[in-house]
């Protein structure tokens, strides 16, 4: 073949590749007319700086969307819960559009107006990816207003959790009472310094006045600020479980009222200054650990995939329906590309259904009239007829979800050893208090109190939860830059203590995207490769499809005679040759018909020549992942797909590994359930719906994804897939949390001897421990940001 | 002695300030998108700028035109 070595023609809009169907008009060059007619629609409205704020910003345009699509936006039901305001001449909405990805989409969508003259405003939220648009009801429709947004490329996804969503309200309350906490801590300080720097006693009066100030300010701190560490510590004692919270707020209740005593009687000016600041440090540490990702969702359940309404054929009519309200007995029109909401029996079309999503299997099973189709499948190819059997809410995907959901009390008792360490803490301090309590007793009864209470004060396990909880946030941030995204601070030390990783095939350990053929057989000529192309071409099925992809291309070559046999293969004449590929019933029909694998036959001219081998894509590094894995940890695969890389996965995995193929999430769950029993910390990985109740099942969920737009199901992390290879890494890191959290623990324990010389002696001055806590939490601070910036830029993180 | 009490009461009223402040921002959401304020008031200038050249073009043209006329 000769061609040549031409410069690839990018798309204006869109920045993809042209190929052969492109559109040029005069300067720029499309790829599609969807991408021309956008690009003449910001032109005409004079919005084009669209392209100059980044290169080829635009979202492709070639697959169009459905024109009916968005019809049951007219339903008014459907309208009243998405709209979140309406009075006579105003109505906003929020959307989220996934597309969002740079600053000309913020130019573009909050120029909405000037493409529209009847939208009112349009405002971004970038982090979320949400559009609010405020529009005039009576001018133009909620339905014309989303065309609009599909029209120049953002397709808002509206899904069944729209329809009963409480609109999440995100807490600032902890923001508030670091912002009051530091206030107070920092005028406490302030007022603080004159009686440490030696203010003349003749003062009197003076010093009275600062003492008082301070005992104000530190009020917001006690009941404000600290209120969290109350709540925390009571919910635990009432649970009948010590956690670390509950010594903290004895020192802080102790420290309060020992110096409210002082102040009062005039005998010394009180610790408010470093419980203030012991009380700031901590919420700071608080706020750093429960950082959140606000683009990422660890929570979706099947109401974020499902649609929020499906096209009911009544009366030969097809009408918008809001899923809830979907009832056995009717029958629903399923377009391309759509999931199918409910169980059902197939009842006209040709149902070719994609189950990936809800089982794993790498291709799309043929279904014929009169066949259950389960929900969660999504149909490819023509419309088809569906006769409803369950509710939404009965359907077998649906029920598999909501059963058996952990209980909530049994997540909130978290078993951190930051909690257990600071149980054996805490006795320790007490009997330690015991002690010089029974000293002073026996020697000077009027320094009991003054002894115990110092005690308390220096030894609260302060320094314990402010080394875990910026250890934690630190390693939450590194392993975020990283596109590794947890759930919670928990997440670490649970990933850290798990001993046997469950690995799903499709989607996880191979990418979607990518397919690798393999051809078996007789040599085939360059001209046979191109005849065998142009007969694969006119079938739609994915196989022929990525095999017509796959092999070289020529416009010359007709097909005559062509013909497909549903489910088997294809046959017709090319170049004056018969040529036929399928299955190998179809290709070898006396053959026996039981094969693990994904292979299309080829036949030329009545004789079997060989066979294309589809293999999925492995992701890059996976066999050096497994290998490191393997040597420290149990590993199992988990796949819904056929056999067909059993021994491939052997090969990579080694002999001690269990591979089960044909899994059902069921399945999966069970097993996950088995090994739970046997005492296994299991980390399962995976991608689909198909693997979600094993991702809630597991001690650790890790949702793999493509891209972090898409959605996860509900998991403890989201890890992005091009980062997989890092997760040994990953591992290290989270392994290397408890030992940075332990060593810092010691040297604040180093500190607290030497306070605890002064505190059993009764004399502990507000000066030694003015300058102790603080220089104890500044060193553990710089000790768990060093330490833990250090260990990951070993890892390369 | 009193002064220093006045000047207490002067600087704690100037912090109580900066925190209803820091409430106030928390509050409206300043720090829930990161991404597109700045860049709006860059877009605003940009379409802003394009409209003054415009104008600069007209002022321009019609000078021209006085020109012609005047030859």
């Amino acid at each position: 073949m000769q061609s040549k070595s031409q410069e690839k023609l990018i798309c204006s809009h869109c920045g993809e590749d042209c190929g052969s169907d492109m559109i040029s008009v005069g300067d720029n060059v499309f790829c599609c007319y969807g991408c021309r007619m956008v690009f003449g629609l910001l032109n005409e409205n004079g919005l084009c700086d669209y392209y100059t704020l980044n290169k080829m910003p635009g979202i492709n345009r070639r697959a169009d969307v459905r024109k009916d699509k968005f019809s049951f936006l007219n339903d008014e039901k459907i309208k009243n819960r998405l709209v979140s305001f309406r009075n006579g001449t105003e109505t906003h909405i929020q959307l989220y559009l996934p597309q969002i990805h740079c600053s000309s989409c913020l130019y573009l969508l909050e120029n909405l107006r000037r493409l529209d003259k009847r939208i009112i405003s349009s405002t971004l939220n970038f982090p979320r990816k949400e559009i609010t648009i405020i529009f005039n009801e009576n001018e133009i429709s909620l339905r014309a207003v989303v065309e609009l947004l599909c029209s120049i490329g953002y397709e808002p996804y509206i899904s069944l959790n729209d329809m009963n969503r409480e609109k999440p309200t995100v807490s600032r309350k902890l923001i508030y009472q670091l912002g009051v906490a530091g206030f107070c801590f920092a005028n406490i300080m302030l007022l603080s310094f004159p009686e440490y720097l030696g203010l003349a006693s003749a003062e009197k009066n003076l010093r009275n006045v600062f003492r008082s100030i301070n005992l104000l300010l530190s009020l917001p701190v006690l009941f404000y600020s600290a209120q969290a560490f109350f709540s925390s510590a009571w919910k635990s004692l009432r649970n009948k479980f010590l956690n670390i919270d509950a010594p903290i707020a004895i020192a802080i209740l102790v420290t309060f009222s020992r110096s409210v005593y002082e102040v009062v009687s005039g005998t010394g000016s009180g610790y408010f200054d470093s419980m203030s600041g012991i009380v700031f440090l901590m919420l700071a540490g608080r706020v750093l650990q429960e950082k959140t990702y606000q683009q990422l969702s660890f929570d979706r359940d099947f109401n974020s995939y499902f649609p929020i309404a499906v096209n009911v054929l009544k009366n030969g009519l097809d009408v918008p329906t809001p899923l809830p309200e979907i009832k056995p007995g009717d029958t629903l029109l399923i377009h391309n590309d759509e999931l199918i909401p409910v169980d059902g029996i197939l009842s006209r079309g040709k149902a070719f259904i994609d189950y990936s999503f809800v089982t794993g299997e790498s291709l799309p099973v043929e279904k014929e009239t009169g066949e259950m189709l389960y929900a969660g499948g999504k149909q490819t190819g023509s419309n088809i007829e569906l006769l409803v059997i369950h509710e939404v809410s009965h359907s077998y995907l649906t029920k598999l979800w909501n059963r058996e959901k952990k209980d909530d009390a049994d997540v909130e008792k978290n078993n951190s050893f930051v909690h257990l360490l600071s149980r054996y803490f805490t006795y320790i301090v007490l009997l330690i208090a015991g002690i010089a309590a029974c000293y002073w007793w026996v020697n000077d009864h009027s320094r009991i109190l003054n002894a115990v209470t110092a005690v308390l004060i220096i030894a609260c396990p302060c320094a314990l939860l402010l080394s875990s909880s910026f250890t934690n946030g630190n390693i939450l941030r590194i392993l975020g830059r990283n596109h590794f995204y947890l759930r919670s601070a928990q997440t670490i030390e649970d990933i850290a203590n798990v001993n046997h990783f469950v690995f799903d095939k499709t989607g996880t350990l191979t990418s979607t995207k990518r397919m690798d053929i393999v051809y078996e057989g007789d040599a085939l000529t360059f001209k046979q490769q191109q005849c065998i192309g142009a007969l694969a071409k006119q079938s739609n099925h994915p196989l022929s499809v990525a095999l017509a992809d796959y092999l070289p291309k020529s416009s010359q070559l007709t097909v005559s005679e062509f013909k497909e046999t549903h489910g088997m293969g294809i046959q017709g004449f090319v170049d004056g040759r018969w040529i036929a590929i399928g299955s190998k019933k179809f290709a070898v029909p006396a053959a026996d018909t039981a094969e693990d694998s994904t292979i299309v036959y080829v036949v030329l001219d009545h004789e079997m020549i060989g066979k294309f081998i589809f293999r999925y894509h492995y992701r890059e590094d996976v066999d050096s992942l497994i290998d490191w894995l393997k040597s420290k940890y149990r590993l199992s695969v988990l796949s819904g797909d056929n056999a067909g890389e059993g021994k491939y996965l052997k090969k990579l995995f080694g002999p001690n590994t269990g591979i089960y193929f044909h899994q059902t999430p069921e399945n999966k769950m069970n097993y996950i359930k088995t090994l739970n029993s046997h005492g296994d910390k299991i980390a399962m990985i995976g991608d689909g719906l198909n693997d979600a109740v094993a991702l809630r099942e597991s001690d650790v969920g890790i949702a793999i994804t493509e891209d972090c737009n898409n959605f996860t199901p509900a998991s403890d992390a989201i890890l992005e897939a091009k980062q997989l290879h890092l997760l040994p890494a990953f591992i290290q890191l989270c392994r290397a949390n408890k030992k940075i959290v332990m060593a810092s623990f010691i040297l604040s324990i180093v500190y607290n001897i030497t306070g605890l010389y002064f505190a059993v002696q009764g004399n502990l001055s507000p000066l030694v421990a003015a300058i102790l806590m603080p220089a104890s939490s500044i060193s553990i601070l710089l000790i768990t940001f060093g330490s833990s910036n250090l260990v990951a830029k070993s890892l390369r993180l | 002695m009193s002064v220093i009490i006045l000047l207490l009461i002067a600087s704690l009223s100037v912090s109580l300030i900066f925190l209803g402040a820091f409430i106030w921002s928390i509050k409206d959401k300043q720090y829930d998108d990161e991404f597109s304020p700045p860049m709006r008031i860059l877009f605003d200038d940009a379409s802003e700028a394009a409209k003054k050249t415009n104008d600069e073009m007209l002022l321009f043209k019609t000078e021209q035109e006085f020109n012609y006329e005047k030859f």
